[in-house]
């Protein structure tokens, strides 16, 4: 499906060199550090070569993810974020120059409560591109993957290490953008090294479809973006980076950016 | 959505992907051990010789007198070991788990009494056992942390979110995404994901299946009303599921309404909440207006959940069963009036069951009888009692 939106993320993968390393998707936490420091946060992402970014818009109860995403989550609900406020900071971002793809990672419950159909709408007019649901497996998948196609999104869903094969090719059927691969049995958070099961992963799903894979869950270091280098075509780094947001100091985009770099190998990681 | 596991349009599994295959093998090895006849004659000599089952079914005769209505019945699952209807969904659970051959069993508490159902169990079959629990409820709930901690249990205190029940919950699931392969996860109510609903019921209704035979052979008769308080609602499935089918028979369940639902510190889901997705089932729910899950209140530790297992939800909107509230101060008056005139100390939660039986003998009148689920015993809430002072005179 090739629409405004979905070309964009067309658009990414394509102009990746063969042989390149995997690209990198910065996720940051809508309203994480504070409530107005997401559009800028996404921008520096830009500015440090990042194929892509992942927001995500928090729920109480994320059962997807480790304990950085968690806490970030918590704080940004705190200082009074909610999901209309999150997609908000995509439009200011498109509004500052953002050009990047861009998908919302969230959970079903605020889904549901702002309505499905709104949900889509609101995101495809704010210039997202993709949502990713967590706890939205296929069978539960049918009728926001709807509501997002007739908008012009990606619906990207997730594969993991203990998904068998066949349930992959089932899995990538209804998949748009990318097949967003699930590293480890486990939640979210930075790990030390990308486990054989990943690489299993990947050949499993390029077997059995020819959408680009990004890999996420733990990655967290450049080497281990240089050891992908030909298994996936890009990787999501989440928790290391607002770990670093998080003790960075003053300016978040400084620090993602440094960050952002770093990953991509370009300057020494601090 | 159309998938396996609905009741009505709720229900459902709503998990991350990794769990997805544990799920069909839990649902395929739930199938293939209920319909051997060897698993369902080792539960019951489990059931039997160590639970204690049958258990009785008890005239609260002083209290019939004094709300000079229907008799008040109970079914008296605060006999069975361990002091609640806990064990026989942990008793059939760790007995499914180690036919998958699972070596490492984890679970989620609130009061405490499903995490000691379940170390117990483990303790039987010398399985390593994990409990979540949240912080604020290991300090309401000492002494069952430290009954845990005898039977050979690790209980892991949980410091996000609320640090209740939910949290709890919230980090079990998120233990069984990172060890499923050799782990089981013990849900202690008739919530999660399909099949756990189905699979807990199935594991309580025993409750009702003995009660309602009881009730033919001591009255010739099936009970007026059924009563039973609601958490996540466990027990109330367990008793209900016998009497589905006997249209004249009413199904009562009680949520905890806290200080009033007024107040907006209560646990009351089906009164007050909205459908929504929770641990993995689509339910009714208490979040605010962008779908984030708000904190609950109640006395009582294990009903203090603001989800509520997705039958329930179903059963609520088919108009079978009624659902009604009662505050803290009902459920601590209800308390003291069982163990004054009938000698029987009961659990905050099934207090909350007892207030709104007496309540509806009074309403059927004489020669009706209500059955109400006597769910556990009070013995973990003395501290919660003792702090409240009196017999309850005084509290919302």
């Amino acid at each position: 499906m090739t629409t405004a939106a979905t070309g964009r993320f067309e658009a990414a993968f394509a102009a990746r060199g063969a042989g390149e390393r995997p690209g990198i998707i910065p996720y940051v936490t809508a309203g994480f550090p504070g409530p107005g420091d997401t559009a800028p946060l996404l921008l520096a992402c830009q500015r440090a070569g990042s194929l892509a970014a992942e927001v995500g818009v928090p729920f109480s109860d994320p059962l997807a993810d480790g304990p950085t995403i968690q806490s970030a989550g918590w704080r940004a609900l705190e200082q009074g974020m909610t999901p209309a406020r999150a997609i908000s900071q995509v439009a200011q971002a498109r509004a500052a120059g953002l050009t990047i793809p861009v998908a919302a990672m969230t959970y079903i419950n605020p889904v549901l409560a702002m309505g499905v159909e709104a949900f889509a709408a609101a995101c495809a007019a704010a210039g997202i591109d993709g949502v990713i649901v967590p706890d939205l497996p296929v069978e539960e998948a049918a009728g926001l993957a709807a509501s997002l196609g007739a908008h012009g999104l990606a619906h990207i869903p997730l594969v993991a290490p203990t998904t068998p094969t066949s349930r992959v090719a089932r899995v990538a059927a209804t998949a748009a953008g990318f097949v967003y691969c699930v590293s480890v049995t486990g939640t979210t958070g930075a790990r030390e090294r990308v486990s054989p099961a990943a690489l299993d992963l990947l050949e499993r799903v390029r077997s059995v479809t020819a959408l680009p894979r990004a890999l996420g869950f733990g990655i967290s270091r450049p080497e281990h973006v240089e050891a992908l280098t030909g298994h996936c075509e890009a990787v999501v780094v989440g928790s290391a980076l607002l770990d670093a947001i998080g003790k960075g100091g003053d300016d978040p985009g400084a620090t993602a950016e440094r960050f952002v770099r770093g990953i991509r190998g370009l300057e020494a990681v601090r | 959505m159309t998938t396996a596991g609905r009741f009505g349009i709720y229900g459902g599994a709503f998990v991350p992907e990794t769990l997805v295959p544990a799920l069909e093998e839990l649902e395929a090895a739930m199938t293939e051990a209920l319909a051997d006849p060897a698993f369902i004659a080792e539960l019951d000599g489990w059931l039997h010789d160590y639970a204690g089952r049958p258990t009785p079914l008890t005239l609260a005769r002083r209290l019939t007198e004094a709300s000079g209505g229907a008799e008040i019945w109970l079914k008296r699952e605060d006999l069975v070991h361990t002091g609640a209807h806990k064990l026989n969904n942990a008793l059939g659970q760790v007995l499914l788990a180690r036919r998958m051959g699972k070596t490492r069993i984890i679970a989620e508490t609130g009061a405490g009494q499903h995490g000691v159902a379940t170390a117990t169990v483990c303790a039987c079959f010398g399985l390593e056992c994990i409990v979540y629990m949240g912080r604020e409820d290991t300090h309401r709930q000492a002494v069952n942390v430290y009954k845990m901690g005898l039977l050979g249990a690790e209980v892991r205190p949980v410091d996000s979110g609320s640090r209740t029940l939910k949290d709890a919950t919230n980090e079990a699931i998120r233990d069984w995404v990172t060890n499923v392969e050799n782990t089981h996860y013990v849900i202690g109510s008739v919530v999660g994901p399909h099949p756990y609903p189905t699979l807990v019921k199935r594991f309580q209704r025993v409750i009702g299946d003995e009660a309602r035979q009881q009730a033919l052979q001591r009255w010739g008769a099936l009970p007026d009303s059924v009563v039973a308080c609601v958490g996540g609602g466990s027990n109330a499935i367990g008793i209900f599921t016998a009497f589905i089918e006997d249209e004249d028979v009413e199904l009562l369940g009680v949520e905890a309404a806290g200080r009033g639902i007024e107040t907006g510190e209560h646990a009351a889901s089906l009164e007050a909440g909205r459908p929504g997705v929770l641990h993995g089932a689509y339910s009714y729910l208490l979040q605010d207006a962008n779908g984030q899950v708000i904190e609950t209140h109640s006395i009582s530790a294990g009903l203090d959940y603001p989800g509520v297992g997705p039958e329930h939800s179903a059963l609520r909107d088919a108009e079978r069963a009624r659902y009604v509230a009662c505050t803290d101060g009902e459920a601590l008056r209800a308390f003291h009036r069982l163990c004054r005139m009938e000698g029987i100390i009961p659990a905050l939660e099934s207090s909350h069951a007892l207030a709104v039986a007496e309540r509806r003998a009074r309403e059927l009148g004489a020669g009706h009888r209500v059955l109400v689920c006597l769910s556990g015993r009070g013995d973990k809430d003395i501290d919660t009692v003792r702090a409240v002072g009196g017999t309850g005179e005084g509290i919302p």
